[in-house]
């Protein structure tokens, strides 16, 4: 288990103390495929570089294990970080060095037996699918074939914690999905903890269980991946859910009321209940804005719909909408 | 003027110093540039990576005053002129050769010239290295001489090829002018029958030589730092 306390981490530039992360906290529990996410400058890159203590926090602890790490001498650290290995956006591998070379590297470091360095690494070769590419360089390579390296080489060391950070921003969306699906993979079958870094919402969707949402330097939400893409709360949430902007969609219905309806991993893709709405109960809702997807077989996503505010309709229509399983209702007052 | 310079009579005087002194000046020549490198980049190669390495933001950050030290020695030995610094190496060449004149003597000053060059040539070379594969090679527990030695080095071996090529072109220049301090190889046949006895064409023929010396050099050291480079798709 992670535990980060009360992080707050902050630069000395030019143009005076800039905070990175102002007292954030978080709890990663184990065999978890942990999300933050968060725009450019959020302070990402900086959490993800306190957890392994590539930077220093300013104040607050980072505990592996109920370990704090920050309080170890430089030798002890290093030890750990071979626990808690790291992919990056530019995979970073060693360009004068072969794949095979490469994977061995952090074994090399350890002083492990060449020999068995490179058995280990062969091995770790044919898990990311890669065998053939063993004495080839990375600039042979593409950039998912890098990658796919690059995970090779973290993983060599039988880590606990696997950090990514921003590691398939460089790639397009297919090899991005094909990197996403061994990361699942090697979560199942080795138990590790991982760690993404993103700004991409796609990528936390696609595989992450909890999310922790990042806005200039603070942890603004966290929770279950499902609740958080659904039923965004903090602005930043919004931002990432809603990149098209929601807001723009309200203007112009001065007689209708904003309602949204959150699907909440709802089976209602089956139930037309906007149709249903309209001839059981006489309310003609007009459709604001509308995002659903489905994430295993549940729907989630929200929809907004402008109910006209006469007869009862909008009263009518919330408990209606109320008596569905999984579906949140909450009437839109001024921003979404 | 000319017709002198490219008489019959001339010509036969050159070829006979090509046979009787050439083939030994042309040794002395790559003896005492060879050597000369050698012993620069055994000084100089330690102290690019101390520039480096030493820095704030470095792998191995040291005293800034002890860096300020290393930077102020290097450009002070870098701004005397090679005239200068020949004769101020006359006592350090007397105390490790025994002599201040002669081949072997000269290699004392080039080498002193040198190696505060070669440190700035692999200063530039290991700045080169991408940050981000050395933050990889933290992340996995490396320490400070293990990214000296696995990353930095490793990683900008073709660049280092080519600086040091670099390096060896300029000090074969520079020994050219050791001929002044009795200093054997081309350069002495240069200045003794083209300066002191106005024979333009043997001079000719030593600067020829030492042009097609600098090509060979330089091919080699071209061809070995991109066959050395396995960024480069084949």
């Amino acid at each position: 288990m992670i535990e980060i306390k009360n992080l707050s981490k902050s630069f000395n530039t030019s143009d005076g103390k800039v905070e990175a992360l102002r007292d954030v906290s978080l709890t990663i529990p184990d065999g978890d495929i942990f999300g933050i996410i968060g725009m450019s400058g959020a302070g990402k890159s900086t959490l993800v570089r306190c957890i392994n203590m590539l930077e220093r926090p300013t104040s607050g602890t980072v505990a592996i294990d109920g370990r704090n790490i920050g309080s170890l001498p430089e030798a002890e650290l290093r030890k750990v970080r071979r626990n808690i290995t790291m992919i990056f956006q530019g995979f970073n591998l060693l360009m004068q060095r072969t794949c095979l070379k490469n994977v061995c590297f952090p074994l090399e470091l350890a002083g492990i037996k060449k020999a068995d360095a490179e058995k280990k690494a062969m091995e770790l070769l044919e898990t990311v699918g890669l065998p053939d590419k063993a004495n080839s360089y990375p600039a042979q390579l593409s950039g998912g074939q890098q990658q796919r390296i690059a995970i090779a080489r973290a993983l060599a060391t039988n880590p606990n914690v696997l950090l990514c950070d921003e590691a398939t921003s460089a790639l397009d969306p297919k090899t991005t999905h094909s990197i996403l699906e061994l990361i699942r993979s090697i979560n199942q079958k080795l138990g590790i903890t991982v760690i993404i870094i993103t700004h991409q919402m796609s990528v936390v969707e696609e595989i992450c269980n909890h999310v922790a949402i990042l806005d200039k330097g603070k942890v603004v939400e966290q929770g279950e991946v499902g609740s958080i893409f659904s039923c965004p709360k903090s602005e930043a949430a919004k931002r990432l859910v809603f990149p098209d902007g929601a807001d723009d969609v309200l203007a112009g219905n001065p007689d209708e009321c904003p309602i949204r309806i959150v699907f909440n991993g709802a089976h209602t893709t089956k139930t037309p209940i906007i149709a249903q709405m309209a001839i059981e109960h006489n309310i003609a809702a007009n459709i604001l804005y509308a995002s659903t997807r489905s994430i295993g077989d549940k729907v989630y996503g929200n929809m907004l719909l402008g109910i006209p505010e006469k007869d009862d309709q909008v009263q009518r229509a919330v408990k209606y909408l109320n008596g569905i399983n999984n579906l949140i209702v909450e009437e839109v007052k001024e921003n979404v | 003027m000319y017709d002198k310079v490219f008489s019959s009579q001339a010509f036969a005087e050159a070829m006979t110093v090509m046979q009787n002194e050439f083939l030994f000046a042309l040794w002395e020549t790559i003896y005492v540039t060879v050597v000369a490198t050698a012993f620069a980049i055994v000084i100089g190669l330690p102290l690019g990576i101390l520039l480096v390495a030493g820095e704030k933001d470095g792998v191995l950050p040291l005293p800034k005053s002890l860096m300020g030290i290393l930077n102020i020695i290097i450009n002070l030995l870098r701004s005397i002129p090679f005239l200068i610094l020949m004769i101020m190496a006359f006592p350090l060449a007397r105390l490790i050769v025994g002599t201040a004149v002669g081949t072997t003597a000269s290699i004392i000053p080039l080498v002193i010239a040198a190696f505060p060059f070669v440190a700035r040539l692999v200063e530039s070379s290991l700045r080169e290295v991408n940050p981000n594969i050395i933050e990889a090679a933290q992340s996995m527990g490396a320490s400070p001489f293990q990214i000296i030695t696995k990353v930095l080095i490793p990683e900008s071996i073709p660049s280092l090829i080519s600086n040091f090529t670099i390096a060896i072109t300029t000090i074969l220049g520079y020994s050219a002018m050791s001929g002044i301090i009795g200093g054997g190889g081309l350069g002495k046949i240069a200045i003794n029958y083209g300066y002191y006895r106005y024979k333009y064409l043997i001079m000719l023929f030593a600067v020829i030589l030492l042009i097609i010396l600098v090509q060979v050099f330089q091919s080699v050291g071209t061809y070995a730092a991109t066959k050395s480079d396995k960024r480069l798709k084949r």
